[in-house]
């Protein structure tokens, strides 16, 4: 067993410095240290993206990073996205176009969503699909999150997550 | 279990870890899941060691950092717009997630015979440039991936960077996969190709690499001989993917039976047959 280390890194937009065992898994890291438990174990290998958050804007594994790789980084969940009072456009048209039955994957698809949009404003169904591709939703088909990511990116409303 | 994580900012800094015993980590997405529920170890982070992350051009040749993700490198110009068999495969490879984070030299350390890299660099004669306290050295992919999971990695060396010669001029680049499904998938059989042909339209040079159909990845030299000279009519892809199925040892596993795997790796060159207007 390795000693804890300090790790200072910015989640969901505010500075933050925790006392840990650098090799814990940055999903264990959020869900038991920090109460942020939108990022869920799937597969615990990198195969279904139930664990996505977004680390300096960038949707990365959660069950696949090491708590020291957070240095300096910025870190955001579905948690910082929005909430329920104040949804991102992302999590409204899921809400709104039926795109969530059991939510075990809604977290990281609404992340790689949110991601998506921020740098491609208007993407056609094919690049929305090709962006989810790496989360995988055992209930609704896709095609219902495909229509509501095409529904906020329609709603001209991809700002940055 | 990992237990310390060191995060070297050199290479100098890089080495006396390694001698320590911890293992040197790029992107993580085969090591940690190799080591989930083992013995404790510890991991020394490649991603602060700037120079393994660089993909620059020097004089013709490409050089990738070993620690350059995939995403990195499917979005870099040299790649995208020069090497289009090995952007191809990167798009195929795991999901965006996984090419946000694995990397290049991780593919080819892992040494799988499904690896979707290795195909189109086996086609691009890409070699591998090996740095250690002591020195460095260059090998060929193929000498230095000598079976499923097994390289001649020595101890305290690791893979540093990809080295792609300049490409065929005008040469033709290819890469298909075949998997159980299209995101997130281990393929079946997978080839890459790079082809040059004269202004007669008859080929020049022809490398032809193959994967998931061998213990490593293997470029068909019988199947690149069968082309060279000759226009790609379908009846000379034809007596060339003979020549592939002639020369892999595939084996039947989960995905897909040794005898479909033949088949396919064959069927794999057809793809470059020309339109029906063509000779």
């Amino acid at each position: 067993m390795s000693r804890p280390v300090e790790l200072h890194f910015t989640l969901n937009g505010a500075p933050v410095c925790i006392e840990t065992r650098p090799g814990r898994r940055v999903l264990d890291l959020l869900r038991e240290d920090f109460g942020l438990a939108a990022a869920k174990e799937g597969c615990g290998a990198g195969e279904c993206g139930a664990c996505t958050v977004l680390v300096d804007g960038e949707p990365k594994l959660s069950c696949l990073m090491l708590a020291a790789q957070l240095e300096g980084r910025t870190v955001a969940t579905a948690e910082g996205l929005g909430t329920a009072d104040a949804p991102h456009p992302v999590q409204a048209a899921f809400a709104a176009h039926g795109a969530v039955q059991c939510g075990y994957c809604t977290p990281g698809m609404t992340l790689v969503a949110a991601e998506l949009l921020s740098r491609n404003p208007d993407p056609d169904r094919e690049t929305v699909r090709q962006a989810v591709s790496g989360n995988l939703c055992r209930c609704t088909g896709y095609v219902k999150i495909v229509d509501a990511v095409l529904a906020a990116a329609k709603a001209g409303q991809g700002e940055k997550p | 279990m990992i237990g310390a994580v060191y995060r070297p900012a050199c290479l100098e800094e890089l080495w006396p870890l390694l001698d320590t015993g911890a293992a040197a980590m790029a992107g993580g997405t085969d090591l940690l899941v190799r080591r989930r529920g083992g013995e404790p170890c510890d991991v020394a982070l490649l991603s602060g060691i700037a120079s393994l992350g660089e993909i620059v051009g020097e004089n013709g040749w490409l050089r990738i950092g070993a620690a350059a993700t995939h995403a990195a490198m499917a979005r870099h110009p040299l790649i995208r717009d020069g090497l289009p068999g090995l952007a191809g495969a990167l798009g195929t490879l795991g999901s965006p997630l996984v090419r946000n984070m694995g990397t290049i030299g991780g593919n080819i350390v892992t040494a799988s015979p499904a690896a979707d890299t290795l195909p189109p660099l086996y086609a691009l004669d890409a070699r591998v440039e090996l740095v250690s306290a002591g020195g460095m050295r260059q090998l060929a992919l193929a000498d230095f991936l000598v079976g499923p999971g097994r390289t001649v990695l020595m101890p305290g060396e690791i893979v540093a960077a990809v080295l792609v010669p300049p490409p065929l001029a005008g040469a033709r680049h290819h890469f298909e996969k075949v998997g159980r499904r299209n995101a997130l998938a281990v393929a079946v059989a997978s080839l890459a190709a790079v082809i040059a042909t004269a202004a007669d339209g008859r080929v020049a040079e022809a490398r032809i690499a193959v994967g998931s159909v061998a213990p490593t990845v293997v470029r068909c030299t019988a199947a690149e001989a069968a082309l060279v000279g000759r226009r790609l009519t379908r009846q000379t892809l034809s007596e060339a993917a003979a020549c592939i199925r002639q020369a892999v040892s595939p084996i039947d596993d989960v995905r897909a039976t040794a005898a479909y795997r033949r088949q396919v790796a064959g069927n794999l060159l057809l793809r470059l047959c020309p339109g029906p207007d063509a000779v």
